[in-house]
């Protein structure tokens, strides 16, 4: 299959996705399955961002849950200042998540493995702490947001969030997926592998990682401000809750790092056993779901999903899909 | 340092008065040398004596305490080594160092993608063509497709010395790329670096392997404990006194 064949399907598939979730805001009545939906649609976004840094460059970032808060709370104090409007939220929390992406980059990217990752942590709960003290934003006890009334074509505001998280994940796969097939992509799959031999290679390490920790700090924020105006709440515990973190690792790991697929793959199965689960049983039992699928994907398919489809996958990981 | 490389008889990698401290040991003790283009240069010297720390002092991966690395005329001693790397740089390691998750032709994919110069006569040529006669050269070709971890020991030796190449160097320095290889083995890398060093690329090799030093190079330079402790040619290293004693001990 050639290159330019391969585009051809992934943007009809992309128009026939955009198609599907707008159909489906206009034709279902029930405003159930947006709710359940839309968190499976962030969970893709969260997910295919994190494994831009934590899976092509090998960067295990621990600190999701920072990011998310940071668009949460983005969205949140735009919000009550002017009442910006969702789109002018979203794309500002980008921009704060970008901003924070560099200054972590540059504070604990020259660390590496597991002292990067305890880093991340700390990270997210320095921004907790000044959140929590933070009087304009509700501080500790949070704060509850009224919607404002909804755009055309859509009859119900969840709805509306349905679609923006689809449009948002269009967005999370084309970059991650523009980032896999360019030499940022190879650049970040030879420091993976060996830091030290890619910079003797002429891969300059630390810009790729800057470049690859902003892009995905700032989907993950993206991702995460529409949160506030889904719940019409929000409060520091839960915006930086260490659930996303570990739900958005498990995904992506669990549906294999390799290919942008891999973690839209590990989001829909986990996403939708999360929610299949708090319905039937309770919302607690996900955590031992989420953990017990952790540990059979490590033992018995440590490549994720991807690499159980096609064993020889790993070796086509840097090249055209 | 400014001085333009258009001479023809400068140097193109000088070494000034290196000095390289881990802590209170000395590794590298005020290391002076020249190297000029298309030379052939071994760097031999018992265990310890300093050899890696000063290939990783000229590719990059460590920086030196006092003195300079001149490249081209430039001094390049503060540089990372990526932008060594661009500006003809290469090296291969003591233990072999592939990127283990792509295949032999995708390692040297990247030395083309971000090494290269731009505007180089080659970059008419698609990158997998020319990726594809390095390995060809290198007698790898068969192996392009294979992953780096299905290769033996002397074809990892030869992907990291294709990897080198696909930097386009200027100088290749080599790090006992022929550690633990069959005598026929040695022979062949041998022969690859000597035909490599035939195309005005500078070669510094470090090697413990006596007959391959000797049959290489054009100087040999012996360091021990840090220092230059004979430079000249083969035979005459071989001979000096201070060389024995550092290899055989008193």
């Amino acid at each position: 299959m050639t290159a330019r064949h391969n585009s051809i399907v992934f943007w009809a598939g992309i128009a026939v996705f955009l198609v599907a979730v707008m159909a489906m805001t206009q034709l279902v009545r029930n405003e159930y399955p947006f709710f359940a939906g839309y968190v499976i649609l962030q969970f893709i976004v969260l997910s295919v961002a994190w494994s831009i840094l934590g899976g092509y460059a090998g960067y295990v970032n621990f600190g999701t849950n920072a990011f998310f808060g940071v668009g949460v709370y983005t969205a949140v104090a735009l919000f009550k200042v002017s009442g910006a409007p969702l789109v002018v939220q979203i794309a500002a929390a980008a921009v704060v998540g970008m901003l924070l992406g560099l200054a972590v980059g540059l504070l604990t990217l020259r660390m590496r493995g597991i002292f990067f990752s305890i880093a991340t942590i700390a990270l997210a709960i320095i921004i907790e702490t000044t959140v929590m003290n933070w009087r304009f934003v509700g501080g500790a006890a949070g704060i509850q947001l009224q919607r404002p009334p909804v755009t055309e074509p859509f009859d119900s505001y969840v709805k509306m969030l349905f679609f923006v998280q689809g449009v948002l994940v269009v967005i999370a796969v084309a970059i991650a997926r523009y980032i896999q097939n360019s030499r940022i992509g190879r650049g970040l799959q030879a420091l993976r592998d060996d830091e030290l031999a890619a910079e003797c290679t002429g891969v300059p390490t630390l810009k790729l990682k800057l470049v690859a920790c902003m892009i995905s700090g700032g989907l993950i924020a993206a991702g995460g401000a529409p949160a506030a105006m889904y719940l019409q709440y929000a409060d520091p515990s839960s915006a930086f809750n260490l659930s996303y973190s570990v739900s958005v690792l498990a995904m992506a790991l669990i549906g294999g790092t390799a290919h942008w697929i891999g973690p839209v793959l590990g989001a829909i199965l986990l996403g939708t056993t999360q929610q299949l689960l708090a319905v039937t049983i309770s919302s607690e039992v996900n955590v031992l779901v989420l953990g017990i699928m952790l540990v059979v994907f490590v033992v018995v398919a440590p490549k994720g999903i991807i690499g159980l489809l096609r064993p020889r996958y790993r070796l086509r990981a840097g090249g055209k899909a | 340092m400014t001085t333009s490389p258009a001479t023809p008889d400068a140097p193109l990698l000088q070494i000034r008065t290196l000095t390289k401290t881990f802590g209170g040991f000395t590794a590298l003790d005020n290391i002076s040398v020249d190297i000029k283009k298309g030379e052939r240069f071994g760097l031999i010297g018992p265990n310890g004596s300093g050899k890696t720390t000063l290939i990783n002092c000229i590719s990059g991966a460590l920086k030196p305490q006092i003195g300079n690395v001149i490249f081209c005329g430039e001094d390049i001693t503060q540089l990372p080594p990526h932008q060594r790397a661009r500006r003809g740089i290469a090296r291969s390691f003591q233990i072999p160092r592939p990127f283990r998750s792509m295949t032999v032709l995708e390692n040297l994919m990247v030395g083309l993608d971000f090494a290269s110069a731009p505007g180089a006569a080659a970059a008419a040529l698609p990158e997998e063509e020319v990726a594809m006669s390095i390995l060809t050269r290198m007698g790898l070709a068969a192996k392009a497709g294979a992953p780096t971890d299905t290769l033996s020991q002397v074809e990892l030796r030869k992907m990291e010395l294709a990897r080198a190449m696909a930097v386009r160097p200027k100088l290749l320095v080599s790090d006992e790329a022929m550690a633990g290889l069959s005598h026929s083995e040695v022979d062949e890398v041998l022969d690859l670096l000597i035909s490599l060093g035939d195309e005005d690329i500078t070669i510094i090799m470090i090697e413990h392997i006596m007959q391959a030093v000797m049959r290489f190079s054009e100087r040999v330079m012996c360091l021990d404990a840090g220092r230059i402790i004979a430079l000249g040619a083969p035979d005459e290293v071989m001979a000096n006194k201070r060389v024995q004693e550092a290899y055989l001990g008193t």
